[in-house]
């Protein structure tokens, strides 16, 4: 028997496991530079809140609060604080695309640059993406449907912190040891433990495993408040299209992301315990991994955009004042999506040889799906039909995403035709195509919907003109950073590239790159925007409650609603409940108000978040006392937690009275 | 204008040119190798993303239209356009906007069916080009090329002349060629574009494609998957040549290049990147089918051994005594031991070329007795027949290879 090399292991020591001084990426100039930022500026945060003494209402308002409108908003915080991390990664992969030429190595050496790229997928579709559409989905869903809370609040509150848990680990490997470099899915063989021994890959698994518990609860939480949980009268086919959409998200949640779950827990087995699940020998199969991921990989595109397309089916009937042209059959084709995403999931991989009758049928399957989602585009534009449009925000994000998605559509029904792919499959041309649906349907859809329901959430309409400023540097940088990928693409440009060896294509990296900095300058005016508006609120405020002429429930009650949503639970006579009562001369009603049975807020959330933290952190370095540790600590302050009967409050009704009777005034004020 | 290039071709072709005209005013022009191919087989996929996209842009193109007009149109400045709040169902409209994308995709689907059965890169060549069928005899023999993703570069086999070239790929001009593709490590896609689209190199598994090239010329290749540090340099030339230069360029490796054996293929194997041309002379023979079964290394059990002896129902237990610790592999090159950290050393199973072996791996521990199943006529004969008492001894009757 042939005895290993010793010298091959890493030493594990027993206290601080495979951790040592040298994990920390010393050696990397940009990174200490990046850290140096971020903790300066972690410690100028830390020290203004210290400062004006808000930890404490942070604290019992924010973080330990089940309130589902409490916890849409932090979601949708912790989704742009991610997005800022994102498109760093993003810049700087533009960036080395744009000079890597004629010999030049560009800035990045290979180890940073394929971490960048991988970080970037991981952290655009888990950290961004995830948490804005999952925090839309929790602010506006109860209210549409008339509900005081979800289902299960606590659930919710714990949602979103193993959610901020898996982003914290994942924003630790930017500055402890090292991220993945296999690209966002981690196909083995590369991702195992042979060929990718360090910690990036289980900095990878831990992160999404930790976030996937926050994402899969809050599917069954919210898929539970839709069924259970909707005003009296509100029948199935009555319930708006965005709560509709978001039922759909949330079935393809729940069915699928416990395949993810099984599918990093096989690899995590791999990497630990020695199993070859996924590896080449010993009748291992890196291809399983591949089906298996993209069976989650391809319902997680729908679980994407669907929710969005709920928004701009709001949005597109409340600015044109109709009612949404062909309700049911856009129900019919959000209901046909949802099944059909999953039986396409093998266009990931035409290439990887299966036979012409498998990639025919998933081919042929990929282009069904493209009927209901091409009824869609027509119901909207016949909602347009005949209509009042007012071209706030929404609306231009809306008609941005329609010119903009239906090229992305038309180049992802070409990428399903098999022989097409076999030319474009990993291209820049497919990398376009994704983004084009991405950045123009769901980005797009996000940053309607937040400009819809801000006034809703904040109490005040966001700034227009910083708004439209960045509408247009969105869009037109959208145009100008991917159109020359579409070329390069067609020019025989594979993606993950770090240098270029043909001169030709210099010019188009260049003008990607001046389009990512257009979309930069859009971010910025976005932040500007939020500034302003926050600024100039009194000029903005809402009063109304219904700044829009609105349609749907979230409507009747007072910007922001109070903690109870609706004094009394509506009762629905037709689709655009609000809009019925509107015309109908819905009166509100001014006494007889009672105690409402609320929620009580709770720090076990954020208790169990941070032991998930450490837990995850302790796996990635293999320190196993520690992970021991925090294990029972998580599985302790669970059952502990049961024992809490404290979980409940009445709000007295003369509070509600109080709140009710603010409101009146102020629609008093309103209406003079 | 931003163009970094100068010449304009336009395609033939009516509905093609029709509707792709002003992308190849754009592209036709900037070496756009996807839309202007040189073999037969890429040219009918560029035909193919054209048509489909041409089909595409029938209902595309009124959609954006029609956005726009109704946007317009509907403003709510203009107060004279009709206004219908309560308009929201017509059953006419509905049957058109779902009948329209279904008949597009009815007719993209059919397209697709028969493309992909005729363009499948396992199918063997019908013709040559457009308009030039294949004879009987070129059909029958293609050129076979062996192709293996290493780290960070490309291996063909010539098995028809006995060469082999690193990162340098020819091809006689309209003669095809069949490739038989693997890969020694993680997963990588081979790809030519101006030949033939892409398709996986994976390890321990083989994929195939055909494909013919119509001009003489150079054209680049390279890996579309990425697989580690070294990926942006794994990149190679394909030259198209006459059946002259070719023989040429045969002869060349055949006098300058060196002998490839285990020993060198191993070296080879090792990490490295952006490596020049090489060539060998000499090849051993089966190195190839070593590679693709992943059994180069001395000793080691190839994959369609072994699932040849799962697929009889496995060695049993006694399988477990055929494992070794792993003194050298791949993993080493990217620094690691390949171990993982709960788990037992890297191992690999031990061939059974001999009884020697089978014997060898029994005596491993012979202090119990081992049932083994049936493992029928396969290498690794010599263990004993069913029924009978596996005892050391039994093993030293003769193989019934």
């Amino acid at each position: 028997m042939d005895t290993p090399n010793a010298a091959d292991f890493v030493p594990v020591s027993p206290i601080f496991g495979r951790f040592t001084l040298e994990s920390l990426p010393l050696h990397e100039p940009i990174v200490v530079a990046t850290f140096a930022v971020v903790a300066l500026g972690g410690a100028a945060l830390v020290g203004a809140l210290t400062y004006y003494r808000v930890w404490g209402y942070l604290w019992k308002e924010w973080f330990t609060s089940v309130d589902h409108k409490k916890i849409g908003i932090m979601y949708m915080i912790l989704g742009i604080i991610m997005l800022l991390r994102g498109f760093a990664d993003a810049i700087m992969m533009r960036l080395q695309q744009a000079i890597a030429f004629n010999g030049s190595e560009g800035y990045l050496n290979a180890h940073h640059y394929d971490q960048v790229f991988t970080a970037h997928g991981v952290i655009m579709i888990f950290f961004v993406a995830m948490p804005l559409v999952t925090g839309l989905m929790n602010y506006v869903v109860p209210l549409q449907i008339g509900a005081r809370d979800v289902s299960f609040p606590f659930l919710n509150n714990f949602s979103f912190w193993m959610t901020t848990a898996g982003a914290v680990i994942i924003m630790m490997s930017l500055f402890v040891g090292e991220f993945a470099t296999t690209g966002w899915l981690a196909y083995p063989p590369l991702s195992g433990i042979g060929y990718s021994p360090g910690v990036g890959v289980d900095y990878y698994i831990w992160g999404l495993q930790v976030a996937g518990v926050g994402t899969t609860l809050s599917g069954i939480n919210l898929i539970a408040t839709i069924v259970k949980m909707r005003a009296p009268g509100m029948g199935m086919m009555k319930m708006p299209v965005f709560t509709w959409t978001s039922l759909c998200t949330n079935i393809l949640i729940v069915a699928s992301f416990p395949v993810l779950t099984a599918v990093l827990a096989l690899l995590t087995l791999d990497r630990y315990v020695g199993t070859n699940f996924f590896t080449n020998d010993f009748g291992g199969n890196p291809m399983m991994y591949v089906n298996l991921i993209w069976i989650w990989g391809h319902p997680e595109v729908y679980i994407l955009i669907l929710p969005l397309f709920g928004v701009f089916s709001e949005v597109t009937s409340t600015f044109s004042g109709k009612r949404l042209f062909g309700y049911t059959s856009m129900v019919y084709a959000t209901v046909v999506i949802t099944i059909l995403a999953y039986v396409v999931w093998l266009h990931h991989f035409f290439t990887m040889g299966s036979g012409a009758s498998v990639n025919s049928f998933f081919g042929i399957t990929t282009m069904v799906i493209s009927i209901p989602t091409g009824a869609k585009i027509f119901n909207w534009l016949f909602t347009m039909y005949r209509g009042r449009i007012r071209f706030e925000l929404p609306m231009m994000w809306t008609v941005a995403f329609m010119l903009t998605f239906v090229v992305g559509g038309m180049t992802g029904v070409l990428l399903a035709v098999p022989p097409a792919d076999f030319v474009l499959h990993n291209s820049l041309f497919l990398v376009a195509h994704f983004h084009n649906v991405i950045i123009g349907g769901v980005l797009f859809g996000l940053f309607a919907g937040i400009n819809y329901w801000a006034p809703k959430a904040i109490g005040f309409r966001l700034d227009p003109v910083w708004g439209k400023r960045s509408f247009w540097l969105w869009v037109v940088g959208f145009w100008v950073a991917f159109m020359p990928l579409y070329v390069l693409g067609l020019m025989g440009v594979t993606r993950r590239m770090r240098v270029f060896d043909d001169p030709s294509y210099q010019i188009w990296f260049q003008v990607a790159a001046l389009g990512a900095f257009m979309i930069a300058g859009g971010i910025a005016c976005m932040l500007i925007q939020f500034y302003v508006s926050f600024r100039n609120r009194h000029a903005l405020r809402d009063g109304s409650g219904d700044p829009w002429e609105g349609r749907t429930l979230e409507w009747s009650t007072s910007s922001p609603p109070p903690d109870y949503n609706f004094a009394f639970t509506p009762v629905v006579h037709d689709n655009d409940a609000w809009s019925d009562m509107k015309a109908r001369g819905y009166d509100r009603p001014l006494d007889g108000y009672r105690p409402i049975h609320m929620p009580s807020n709770t720090g076990t959330g954020v208790i169990l978040s941070g032991l998930s933290i450490v837990f995850g952190a302790a796996m990635v370095w293999y320190v196993w006392w520690l992970a021991g540790l925090s294990f029972a600590g998580i599985l302790l302050v669970a059952i502990g937690h049961t024992f809490n009967y404290k979980r409940d409050f009445h709000i007295p009704a003369k509070t509600v009275a109080d709140t009710e009777a603010a409101r009146t005034r102020l629609l008093m004020a309103e209406a003079r | 204008m931003l163009m970094p290039c100068s010449h304009l071709r336009p395609r033939p072709g009516a509905l093609r040119s029709l509707v792709a005209l002003p992308v190849l005013m754009l592209l036709g022009a900037c070496n756009a190798v996807v839309l202007d191919p040189a073999g037969d087989v890429a040219a009918q996929q560029r035909d193919l993303v054209l048509i489909s996209t041409g089909l595409m842009l029938l209902i595309i193109v009124p959609v954006m239209a029609l956005t726009v007009l109704f946007a317009w149109r509907y403003r709510a400045a203009n107060k004279a356009a009709r206004y219908e709040p309560d308009w929201d169902h017509s059953t006419q409209l509905e049957l058109i906007i779902w009948a329209a994308p279904l008949l597009i995709i009815i007719c993209l689907g059919a397209l697709t069916w028969v493309s992909t059965h005729l363009l499948d890169p396992y199918r063997p060549l019908g013709r040559v080009s457009a308009g030039q069928a294949l004879s009987k005899q070129a059909q029958a023999q293609p050129l076979e090329v062996q192709v293996v993703a290493l780290d960070w570069k490309w291996l063909f086999f010539y098995p028809e002349y006995g060469i082999a070239t690193v990162n340098e790929l020819a091809a006689p001009v309209d003669r095809p060629i069949r490739f038989r593709i693997t890969s020694s490590s993680v997963m990588n896609s081979f790809y030519i574009p101006a030949l033939a689209g892409q398709i996986y190199a994976m390890p321990g598994m083989e994929t195939k494609l055909h494909a013919v090239i119509n001009k003489p010329g150079n054209y680049v290749g390279f890996s579309a998957n990425y697989s580690g540090a070294g990926f942006s340099g794994m990149r190679f030339r394909f030259h198209g040549l006459s059946d002259a230069d070719f023989g040429a360029w045969v002869q060349n490796a055949r006098t300058k290049g060196g002998a490839l054996d285990r020993a060198a293929y191993l070296k080879l194997e090792r990490p490295s990147e952006n490596v020049p041309v090489q060539r060998f002379a000499r090849v051993e023979p089966g190195l190839y089918d070593a590679a693709l079964n992943m059994c180069v290394e001395p000793g080691k059990m190839c994959m369609h051994d072994m699932m040849q002896i799962d697929a009889k129902g496995g060695l049993g237990m006694a399988a477990v005594h055929n494992v070794r610790a792993l003194s050298y592999d791949k993993y080493a090159r990217r620094g690691s031991s390949g171990a993982a950290v709960l788990g037992s050393n890297a191992a690999y199973v031990g061939a059974l070329c001999s009884p020697g072996d089978a014997k060898a791996m029994l005596a491993l521990r012979h202090d119990r007795p081992v049932p083994l199943p049936d493992p029928g006529g396969l290498i690794g004969a010599g263990l004993p027949q069913p029924g009978r008492t596996p005892s050391i001894a039994s093993l030293d009757a003769p193989a019934i290879l």
